[in-house]
């Protein structure tokens, strides 16, 4: 019988932490102590992307948002709004029409300026189930390419879309699709890089575990377009929700005749296998990807010769990013045309970014190209928290950029991030508020690549090295004016001359960061002054005497006993012991303490 | 082939289409530098000391391994590529142990060149430096202080050689080159054929130096001290001293171990005859006994003997059971000339010049002793002589050309061409056809054996039978010979394997050409030619005809395949483990 | 392996079953039945389950069936609302399932109010 309600539980990675299991667990039980279980349909989906609010519960078909649900509001959930119609009202995500009426979920500020295209089927249905997927039009792209296109025909309505690689470089998906066709070999490779890698960045993650089959699919249109019959999933190894469902998925196929041999029964054969990367940020990279799918060091392979010409295991080979498959299906299915109206002139489509930092709305979002830097951040993010101001959105992870607040107004489309110094990459977009010193930000980001890199050229193994130990001297208040012009200097040489995207983009945060903020760089070389009180070597604590009340809560929650004082008499902190751990302000609540 | 016209600088070239940048730009007039990248070895284009600016490209690209295309506009030497190399010489040296007053490459640096022709400031880029432990065997020294990470050293061993026990490890600036799991190469299946030494450009890999146990020995008025030389130092020395590659500076090199103050200067080349007799004598055997195995291979060079035991036990029986010319050499002279010139066994020293940093495993060995004491006491490679001959103030060029010594110096060609990959097999033929001919050949050159190709196959009648001989050179091309063995694909009676491409000429031993000569002049193939040179000339052309091997089996070996000669000159093999863990 | 026939069965049937997921499109018809505590004791649940069942039966994509709480007018439970998009809200009272079946065939189908069941009716 048909379902009458459809609870669907977030399995996604946050709502996952946040026991969201346990919360699937407590439904089965108590609908089937109500009898409700034949009535009401449960699964588990994969993200909503509003993270912040996780563990996240849809009831359908109201559409009622249920936010921070616990395992024990459940009962309260199936007794009240299941059996009596009546939504819990305090688990609410309590965004209000303004007849005070709830808004439905896709009406929120949230979801509202978002354009779900990739992310269309997450949250929506349960992605271990291929029915599911079917319901949706799935497998159906694939059916229309192969009985109704020609391989050529398929690469043409992709270059026609304006699709471009979602990974980071934004290099035209049909133009790479072009160049895998009209390589002549025995075999050929289709390939997913699905190893995400930049910090705090989840958009292939939440795809693969929201729908994996669309992936599948799209890898089995591109089988068909440049004539490959196997297809590799370089998946990371620590997104095991991700390599679980996208196992449950290959096997359903599989057991469909969706994969294996006549695929279908229209003729073609395509299967895929996976390879469970080991967390190395290079291996991102697609020439290291496909060596360390071969089983070799993951380092990157000097290009020319290109994947398309001679790629995994020496064969031509296509590979893109988990996002840029997410689209293919949707462009086949409803057309180039469709697709190219969303986006900008020449950034075409939606982009998915994993949003973070110091904003409202942690997660997942995805956007039509050319929407604002100010509606991502302010409506569909939030605004920041605790009154603060926006000073900065770094875009592009290790790779990218940092956007000053004077630029807020600028279209997020590749080409103007790049024209402002930093780059689309995979996605990430990370918020900073005016507690965030700038050459912080650049260092942490420096740290990572320095640590991430496979040392295989000399640019970047000791380039960036070099490039790190003068921006830590710089957060010490060691540097001088030259060495700013050096750091400068070595980061557009570091461009230049690094072997791969790792090494060539690495010093980007640098750059924008000395580009936009080189106010505050000079103001921790010349007055060795960190103006966002960051940089522990610059900052002092103090306590300011006629604030001070005396009440002890500081010396108290000090770790290292550097703060002294009589009860009732202002308190003193020993800048010799003080270790700059900030406990004492948080502790203080008469803001008597400064930095 | 296809034909690309390109700009290098604004002068037109014409090469063929798939050529790299870097040759195009030589062919047009511009040398541009390289570090990383070594001819058929080594082309990661990891270093970007070979950048140059393309039109329209993003950023700088590799010449190395860029190709060519038309229309090309290609700028080898603007201000941006100059600083550019710059950058990275001054970068690497910022973390290179800058020892170079003490370092064995000192004069022979490839990247003290390159800091010395882009005006670096070796201090440009210091900070935190990476430290490790030096890693030595009795053949090898491995500094990685010194490592400049070019990985030609790893290209060599696993892409040439096929061993790969060598790698990147860690990763970012803490990569280093080293073992698995960070065990010293003494615990791992290295061969010992140092050309990792050969192919590192700066002084991070070297051989165990042995010359102060050689001033020790000479210094010592108690012993008797006898030199010997391998066919390939005569012809790899002179580089040493400014000499043209590929010069026989034969006379000088005895004239310089006597001044050294040995006490007989012998030739190896004898050695080698004599191999040639007992090895032929063997292969006949093996030929008439329907039960013996077949092929034989060639047992000379100890870097293939440790790959045998290492990597192929199971095929250990192919090998012929005698030793190496180095060990026969010592053990003739630690047994029949000892006891002919009655000096005790124990104030006798042998002392071998080699081509080879693998002889000097090879001398630790089982069943390397036949006067009970080791055959062979200390082994040089012609780097050392070279070193030794400057330490003690020999003026090397002015010498005048002196013979080897009396009574058993005299060694034929046949067994100088050991020096190069198939003169075992020519020797061997001119020999064996002889003796089961009975008569002599008018012609002994076998050319198909000759030449740098890794594997070489020829047909040669004997007595009406065809026999079917292989050559091989470097492990690689080894392997492949050993698996068509193991497949039953083979077809050949007789295998001659050099571990070193190319053959003991391009030793690991030898003197380090840097890789501006090596990726454009045939190093080997000229030190080759000079001991082809030399055999052309050569009165003595065949080992069973050397006067030394006649006497040596009338007065003390009887006959080859004697009793006393399995004795003294055979060893044995055996299965050795991979790791030591 | 699934026939190309099949698959399209499969997704037909999943796409009624999983019709109520996604946001309420504004052409949609809504079905909305009280199941409080008066709701459920006059027999709301068979009245809902009735509902459902003729919607799957005429597979209608464009229906949304949902519940409510209590209104107020505990008295006339089982209390149905039929909105189509345009046109006033319609409440049916007293409803059996007998009666459900036949006002998703009149009402939602054909758009004929069935004016006897109505709470106007009744008053």
């Amino acid at each position: 019988m048909l379902e009458r309600a459809h609870i669907l539980v977030c399995g996604g990675t946050g709502c996952t932490s946040g026991n969201s299991n346990k919360i699937y667990s407590e439904f089965v039980s108590r609908l089937k102590e109500q009898g409700l279980d034949k009535e009401v349909k449960l699964i588990m989906t994969g993200c909503f992307g509003l993270c912040a609010r996780g563990p996240i519960v849809v009831v359908y078909p109201e559409g009622t948002f249920y936010q921070h649900v616990k395992p024990e509001d459940v009962n309260e959930i199936v007794c009240e709004h299941i059996l009596k119609g009546r939504p819990v009202e305090r688990l609410l995500h309590a965004e209000k029409e303004e007849d005070g009426s709830l808004k439905a979920i896709n009406e929120t500020d949230f979801y509202k300026r978002q354009k779900r295209v990739v992310l269309r089927n997450c949250g929506i249905i349960n992605p271990e189930s291929i029915d599911e997927y079917l319901a949706y039009d799935g497998y159906k792209a694939y059916e229309k390419a192969i009985t109704q296109m020609t391989p050529q025909g398929v690469i043409d309505e992709l270059k026609k879309s304006g699709l471009r690689g979602r990974g980071g470089g934004g290099f035209s998906t049909g133009m790479k699709w072009q160049f895998a066709h009209d390589s002549v070999a025995d075999r050929k490779y289709v390939v997913c890089n699905a190893d995400e890698g930049d910090p705090g960045a989840f958009m292939d993650r939440s795809l693969l575990e929201g729908d994996p089959h669309a992936v599948i699919e799209a890898m089995m249109i591109a089988g068909y377009a440049i004539g490959a019959t196997q297809g590799y999933i370089y998946v990371r190894a620590e997104y095991p929700i991700a390599v679980e469902r996208l196992e449950i998925a290959i096997g359903q196929a599989r057991e469909y005749g969706i994969l294996g041999k006549n695929v279908m029964g229209l003729g073609h054969d395509f299967d895929i296998e996976l390879r469970l990367g080991a967390g190395a940020f290079v291996c991102g990279e697609e020439t290291a990807l496909l060596n360390s799918t071969e089983g070799k060091r993951g380092e990157p392979r000097q290009r020319p010769p290109f994947p398309a010409v001679k790629g995994l295991f020496s064969k031509p080979t296509l590979i893109n990013n988990v996002e840029t498959y997410g689209n293919i299906t949707q462009i086949i299915l409803n057309g180039a045309d469709w697709f190219a109206s969303m986006g900008t002139e020449k950034s075409k489509g939606t982009k998915v970014f994993a949003l973070g930092g110091k904003i409202h709305n942690t997660g997942l979002v995805e956007i039509p190209m050319g929407t604002t830097l100010r509606t991502i951040i302010e409506e569909i993010g939030g605004g920041i928290p605790n009154g603060k101001k926006f000073k900065a959105a770094q875009t592009g992870g290790p790779s990218g950029g940092c956007i000053p607040a004077s630029l807020i107004d600028t279209k997020i489309d590749y080409d103007n991030l790049i024209a402002i110094g930093s780059m689309m990459g995979s996605g990430g977009l990370i918020v900073m508020d005016e507690d965030n010193c700038m050459v912080d930000i650049a260092k942490f980001f420096l740290e990572f690549t320095v640590d991430e890199s496979c040392g295989k050229c000399t640019p970047c193994r000791i380039g960036n090295k070099r490039l790190y130990e003068m921006l830590d001297k710089v957060t010490k208040g060691k540097a001088t004016m030259e060495d700013l012009d050096k750091m400068e200097e070595l980061c557009y040489y570091i461009k230049e001359n690094s072997l791969c995207g790792l090494g060539q983009t690495a010093p980007n945060p640098v750059l924008s960061t000395l580009k936009y903020f080189r106010d505050e760089y000079v103001e921790h070389v010349k007055n060795k002054r960190c103006p966002a009180g960051v940089c522990k070597a610059l900052v002092s604590y103090k306590v300011e005497p006629d604030k001070c009340i005396g009440c002890g809560l500081c010396k108290r929650n000090c770790p290292v006993g550097a703060i002294s004082g009589e009860i009732k008499q202002p308190h003193v902190i020993d800048p010799a012991k003080c270790i700059k751990c900030g406990a004492c302000i948080q502790a203080c609540r008469k803001n008597a303490i400064t930095k | 082939m296809k034909q690309v016209t390109l700009k290098i600088n604004n002068v037109s070239v014409t090469v063929d289409a798939g050529t790299r940048i870097l040759d195009a730009a030589k062919k047009a007039g511009f040398a541009i530098p390289t570090l990383c990248y070594l001819k058929d070895v080594c082309n990661e284009g990891s270093c970007r000391v070979c950048v140059v600016e393309v039109k329209g490209a993003r950023s700088l690209v590799a010449s190395c391994s860029a190709t060519v295309s038309e229309g090309m506009e290609v700028y080898t030497n603007t201000p941006k590529v100059i600083a550019s190399r710059k950058k990275t010489i001054e970068l690497i040296l910022g973390n290179h142990k800058k020892a170079c007053l003490a370092c064995v490459r000192n004069g022979n640096c490839e990247l003290a060149q390159l800091s010395q022709d882009y005006n670096c400031d070796p201090h440009a880029y210091e900070g935190v430096t990476t430290e490790y432990e030096i890693d030595e065997t009795p053949y090898l020294v491995r500094d990685n202080d010194k490592c400049v990470l070019c990985r030609r050293c790893v290209g060599v061993c696993n892409n040439v050689q096929g061993i790969g026990v060598i790698g990147p490890n860690k990763r970012g600036f803490a990569t280093h080159i080293g073992c698995a799991f960070e065990q010293p190469l003494a615990a791992t299946p290295c061969v010992a054929c140092g050309q990792c030494i050969t192919a590192c450009p700066v002084g991070a890999l070297h051989e165990k130096d042995d010359t102060d146990k050689v001033k020790e020995l000479l210094g010592d008025k108690d012993k008797y001290v006898i030199v010997g030389t391998a066919p390939s130092v005569r012809v790899g020395l002179g580089e040493e001293f400014g000499y043209p590659i590929g010069s026989n500076v034969e006379g000088k090199m005895v004239a310089a171990l006597k001044r050294l103050g040995f006490d007989r200067v012998f030739d190896v080349d004898m050695a080698a005859d004599m191999t040639i007799m007992e090895e032929g004598t063997e292969f006949l055997h093996r030929l008439q006994d329907k039960t013996a195995t077949l092929p034989m291979m060639t047992s000379c060079s100890p870097g293939w003997i440790r790959y045998m035991e290492f990597y192929y036990p199971e095929l250990l029986p192919h090998l012929s059971s005698c030793k190496s010319p180095q060990q026969m050499f010592g053990a003739i002279m630690k047994t029949y000339y000892a006891k002919k010139f009655d000096i005790p066994v124990e104030k006798l020293a042998v002392v071998s010049v080699m081509p080879c940093v693998a002889k000097k495993t090879e001398i630790f060995r089982e069943n390397q002793n036949a006067a009970g004491v080791p055959d062979i006491d200390v082994v040089i490679t012609t780097r050392e002589l070279a070193r030794l001959i400057k330490n003690q103030g020999v003026d090397f060029k002015s010498l005048p050309d002196e013979k080897f010594d009396d009574p058993i110096g005299e060694g034929s060609s046949a067994g100088l061409l050991f020096g190069a990959t198939g003169g075992v097999m020519e020797a061997a033929l001119r020999t064996v056809s002889e003796v089961v001919l009975g008569k002599t050949l008018d012609k002994i050159d076998f050319k198909a054996v000759r030449g740098m190709k890794g594997i070489k196959s020829a047909t040669v009648t004997l007595d009406g039978r065809k026999i079917k001989v292989c050559v091989a050179s470097s492990l690689s091309n080894a392997k492949k010979v050993l698996e068509d063995i193991k497949a039953g694909k083979c077809d050949y009676q007789f295998i001659e394997i050099m571990t070193c491409p190319g053959g003991c000429v391009n030793g690991g031993g030898q003197p380090i050409q840097p890789s501006s000569v090596t990726n454009n002049v045939d190093v080997r193939g000229l030190r080759a030619k000079a001991i082809y040179d030399t055999d052309k000339k050569a009165a003595l052309r065949k080992s069973h005809e050397n006067p030394v091997v006649k006497t040596l089996y009338s007065e003390f070996f009887d006959k080859p395949g004697s009793h006393r000669a399995h004795e003294i000159l055979h060893t044995s093999y055996k299965k050795r483990n991979k790791y030591y863990m | 392996m699934k026939t190309l026939e099949e698959l399209q069965a499969i997704r037909d049937r999943m796409k009624t079953q999983m019709a109520s997921r996604g946001a309420a499109d504004g052409d949609d018809i809504k079905i909305v039945v009280g199941m409080a505590t008066c709701g459920i004791a006059a027999g709301a649940r068979p009245v809902l389950n009735a509902i459902i069942e003729e919607v799957e039966n005429r597979k209608l994509e464009n229906v949304k069936v949902t519940q409510t709480g209590c209104i107020g007018m505990c008295k006339l439970e089982p209390l149905v609302d039929v909105i189509v998009p345009g046109k006033e809200k319609v409440t049916y009272v007293h409803v059996t399932p007998e009666k459900a079946r036949r006002i998703v065939a009149s009402h939602v189908v054909n758009g004929n109010v069935v004016a006897e069941y109505t709470m106007n009716a009744k008053a």
